[in-house]
């Protein structure tokens, strides 16, 4: 293995990771040596408007997977409405691939706590749940014992540090359900309902929470907000791109040498992070990777030097989602990553809209026949017209990340299709798996 | 039928108090998770007794519980052990894993041993990608298995040990869990510091470490600007802007405007000199 050029080595940026390296950094005592909650004291002697003109100035974009400007969203809150306001962290990570929400929780619980603090403080809420997807116990643990500490030590409950300002934090756990990782999913799902999407508008920054004005960040965004507060906005806008400022914590996994989380400036490119985890595995060769997540289209080797910034990955015709890099090799199979995800959809898709629910049972039938060594040439006809009967059709975005793959994989990968089809490819599932697949 | 403790009907009206007092049906999720610890699975006791607390109904109640994966509706074992099979893992070993163990134990997928212990289940992504493939038992992760530890985990649990997870705390039963997922602490001494960081989490932290490599200019007495400083700034920002175009019109050949240093610089001193 070879070390990293010192460019690419300069492109790391530890800052939200930064903590992780000590090992108490859970408990609020080491949290507070290490600069916490010296944002909180400095955001409440601020004025509410200030701190969200400064998460506007810091270009600071939402960590979740889409991308929306975080100031612009906290402004959208109208104030003086005498409604109640919320904020609520969507913490339900399960988008296949992404892992930096989890490690963020369970090593630094804190810096998503005060960043909990300075946000509501800001959009004027006086109630935030964080909704933490069920199986992150161990997460959810240190969490809960974070909020406990927090509230300890006055940063929650009733008029915190003197500032007249009063907050209750509830960590609040999801029961197994990928869909409740989308925003109107998750708030029907927190209300006690089957979480499933609400059409849009009005949006939940009018009719969030309870029908009233609510934010949904994810972790990552919201964990951001210190280090804006106590550095500024123009030392966060020297990490990232124009557009996409700011650290990012890109999670890489699969046939690479060292998989691991690597917090970098945005914009980093793969072939340096592939340089950064010491090279593929010895006989790998990259075949196809997903840059943020299952749910945004595949790429390929000629996409080694793509930007990882969300204009750089759009130009390229896919998607930043949650810079999850799942990195394949010449030695996987993009029918069959593809099928595996289809499962994934269709065990996931919440019934809701008949496209999603419909066309995702299908397609892993369809899929299913063609590892089966039975597939058709009209079957790859079938995936496209049944992709573009799914995509935009549907409540949420679960649908249309569906078919990113199937769609991806069938423009880079078609002759892989084709010598399962006519023969030249050993079928990969048996024909005891195909039970009703015709 | 079951008749709740009197434990349980008290860690209800805990978990309804954490809602805005006419929003208690926030409180379902939780709830559903704490009769979940008392029966080991989503009875029809377990629905009624939600729906009594919360002032539903049982189809409204019964509705939510067959939504969501983790809420079971048969009887569990002590230990639920969950193997990720999507893709990653999967192309990594995943598979294999799940189908060892599903013949070892002679189960399938969301069954139980017939001695009670281990309930399998093959599981989504579990966000742990970069320990692939990874399992869990009772949510607490094992990484990096194969055949061989996967099988030596459940052999251990059956013969009534409890392994330690690889990151997570120590094990504790299905039922115990619960309770924690109904939003209640883990009181177990020790428990909450239980489970490191494991090294591909700190991967690039490592290396920034071993390469002297920090994010530099940070103030963490940057003032934050009011919003009457903000306007000022925007109003000179404006009017340097101003000041530049005047003094750089497009240029006729086609090359950006203001392409040239000289320019670029009188008109950056001409913003600092309006400061």
């Amino acid at each position: 293995m070879t070390t990293p050029r010192p460019e690419t080595l300069a492109k790391l940026t530890p800052v939200l990771t930064k903590r992780w390296l000590s090992p108490d950094a859970w408990r609020i005592g080491t949290y507070e040596k290490l600069d916490g909650y010296a944002a909180l004291r400095k955001a409440v002697k601020a004025h509410p408007d200030d701190l969200i003109q400064l998460i506007k100035d810091s270009g600071l974009r939402g960590r979740g997977g889409a991308g929306f400007p975080t100031g612009l969203k906290w402004g959208f809150i109208p104030q003086g409405d005498g409604k109640p306001h919320y904020l609520v962290v969507n913490a339900d990570e399960g988008e296949p691939g992404t892992c930096k929400d989890l490690p963020l929780m369970t090593h630094d619980p804190h810096s998503l706590v005060e960043g909990v603090i300075i946000a509501s403080y800001a959009i004027r809420a006086n109630r935030a749940y964080i909704y933490i997807r069920g199986e992150a116990v161990h997460a959810a643990r240190r969490l809960r014992n974070a909020v406990q500490e927090a509230y300890v030590k006055g940063y929650l409950g009733r008029n915190i540090l003197g500032s007249g300002f009063d907050l209750e934090l509830v960590v609040h756990s999801g029961a197994g359900a990928y869909i409740c990782g989308e925003e109107t999913a998750l708030l029907d799902s927190l209300e006690g309902f089957r979480g499933q999407p609400r059409l849009r508008p009005p949006f939940p920054a009018t009719h969030g929470l309870y029908a009233s004005p609510t934010v949904v960040n994810n972790v990552g965004t919201i964990a951001s907000v210190p280090y804006i507060v106590l550095g500024g906005a123009d030392w966060w806008r020297t990490m990232g791109t124009e557009k996409s400022s700011g650290p990012m914590i890109y999670s890489l996994s699969g046939r690479i040498a060292n998989p691991g989380q690597f917090e970098c400036s945005m914009g980093i490119t793969l072939r340096e992070l592939i340089e950064l985890a010491g090279g593929m595995q010895p006989g790998h060769n990259l075949k196809f990777w997903t840059p943020g997540g299952s749910s945004t289209p595949l790429l390929t080797a000629e996409h080694l030097d793509v930007p990882l910034d969300f204009e750089g990955v759009a130009a390229a015709g896919s998607i930043l989602g949650t810079t999850a890099t799942q990195i394949f090799s010449d030695q996987d199979c993009p029918v069959y990553a593809t099928y595996r995800w289809l499962e994934f959809y269709h065990h996931e898709s919440c019934g809701k809209c008949t496209p999603c629910r419909e066309g995702n049972y299908w397609m892993v039938r369809v899929y299913r026949r063609i590892l089966a060594g039975q597939g058709t040439h009209e079957d790859l006809d079938t995936l496209l017209d049944t992709c573009d009967n799914i995509l935009g059709r549907s409540f949420c975005g679960l649908g249309d990340g569906a078919t990113s793959s199937v769609t991806s994989s069938l423009k880079y990968f078609k002759q892989d299709y084709l010598d399962y089809i006519e023969g030249r490819t050993a079928p990969k599932l048996s024909d005891k798996q195909l039970v009703g697949a015709h | 039928m079951t008749v709740f403790t009197e434990e349980t009907r008290a860690r209800a009206r805990e978990i309804i108090a954490r809602y805005p007092a006419d929003r208690s049906r926030s409180a379902l999720l939780p709830l559903l998770h704490l009769v979940q610890s008392e029966e080991g699975y989503v009875s029809p006791a377990g629905v009624e007794f939600c729906a009594e607390v919360l002032g539903l109904n049982k189809a409204q109640v019964g509705a939510v519980a067959t939504f969501y994966t983790m809420y079971k509706r048969k009887p569990t074992g002590d230990y639920l052990v969950s193997v990720c099979t999507n893709t990653m893992c999967n192309v990594l070993g995943g598979q294999e894993v799940y189908d060892t163990l599903a013949e070892h134990l002679g189960v399938g997928h969301d069954e139980t041993t017939e001695d009670g212990k281990i309930t399998l289940e093959h599981a989504e992504c579990l966000a742990a990608c970069d320990y692939g493939p990874v399992m869990t038992v009772n949510y607490d992760f094992f990484d990096g298995v194969d055949p061989q530890t996967a099988l030596g985990v459940v052999e251990e649990l059956r013969a009534g040990g409890r392994p330690m997870p690889t990151r997570g705390a120590r094990l504790c039963s299905l039922k115990e869990m619960s309770v924690q997922l109904a939003g209640f602490a883990d009181e177990r001494e020790g428990a909450v510091a239980d489970g490191g960081p494991g090294e591909p989490t700190l991967r690039g932290l490592r290396l920034a470490e071993q390469h002297g490599i920090s994010v530099s200019g940070f103030d963490p007495n940057t003032p934050i600007r009011s919003k009457a400083e903000a306007d000022k700034a925007a109003e000179q920002a404006k009017a340097a802007q101003a000041a530049g175009a005047a003094a750089n019109p497009p240029a006729a050949d086609r090359k950006p405007a203001g392409d040239g240093a000289v320019a670029q610089q009188r008109t950056l001193k001409e913003a600092e000199a309006q400061k």
